[in-house]
């Protein structure tokens, strides 16, 4: 069904980078260890951008996930010296948790996924394009009047009160 | 090519993992980190989408690029908060936050 070929191989092991470090960041009692996870679990993404023929995608995920939000991060477990603080790591409803968890991705594997694999299969062997837009489509269409130009503003207004909210809830009052 | 369900069934369960992360956790870093991982699974669908259905319209990946902008206020904000509550309280844990709670 699948050939095994070099992108195969790179999908699996990006692919195992993304569902082991999930694991790992979801159960590692140490919060410095979970973040290291995620970080791991964060590099399989950008290496499935790469796959999907989106680099650009992939380098801003690695600066911004990895090089930003996962430091970010490590600073707050740093801070709040939470990783010596908890007895337990899981709170009393995480078996409901786990069943929810559950159910939702056998939901999403019946409801969505099969019907894109298709009865027998159908999908699997349908010709994808090879025509791509690259990055230079991504910044026209950024700053394209009859495209994406207004989010993209109100993106940048999100972060600049973002940046100001958090200097001003962080700060020291006394 | 690999093919489109593979990305959508490793984009599943870490979307999954990531709700079992936020819900079941106790420390609120942790759970960030829970909604970060759900956040990188919706990128994955985004520019999987993009590339198999309509690889010539930026709609996917002009979103996904929105999804960044939104992870990294969403950091920033939270772990701000998170900060501020371990310095009046002494406690990273959820449930030691309850003081709205009515």
């Amino acid at each position: 069904m699948i050939e095994l070929n070099v992108q195969t191989i790179a999908f699996l092991i990006c692919a195992l980078f993304i569902l082991g470090g999930g694991l790992g960041v979801v159960t590692t009692r140490n919060l410095i260890h979970a973040t290291l996870y995620l970080i791991l679990s964060l590099f399989g993404v950008a290496g499935f951008f790469v796959l999907l023929s989106a680099p650009f995608l992939a380098a801003v995920q690695v600066l911004v996930y990895i090089g930003a939000i996962a430091i970010l991060i490590i600073f707050a477990v740093m801070l709040t010296r939470s990783m010596t603080q908890l007895r337990q790591v899981y709170n009393h409803q995480w078996t409901a948790s786990a069943v929810v968890s559950g159910l939702l991705f056998a939901l999403l594997v019946v409801g969505v996924i099969l019907p894109v694999w298709g009865i027998n299969g159908a999908q699997a062997v349908e010709t994808v394009s090879e025509v791509v837009a690259d990055t230079v489509d991504l910044g026209k269409a950024l700053v394209d009047r009859n495209q994406y130009v207004l989010p993209f503003e109100v993106a940048s207004l999100l972060l600049t009160a973002a940046m100001i909210g958090a200097i001003v809830i962080a700060r020291d009052d006394e | 090519m690999v093919p489109l369900w593979a990305y959508l069934l490793v984009a599943a369960g870490l979307f999954c993992l990531g709700a079992y992360g936020v819900l079941s956790r106790r420390n609120a870093i942790a759970v960030l980190m829970g909604i970060e991982l759900m956040l990188n699974a919706v990128n994955i669908n985004l520019v999987a989408f993009w590339r198999y259905l309509s690889p010539l319209n930026m709609a996917g990946q002009a979103f996904t690029a929105f999804i960044f902008v939104i992870a990294a206020a969403e950091a920033a904000v939270g772990l701000a908060i998170i900060i501020s509550v371990y310095r009046s309280r002494q406690s990273v844990i959820v449930e030691d936050v309850d003081i709205m709670k009515w």
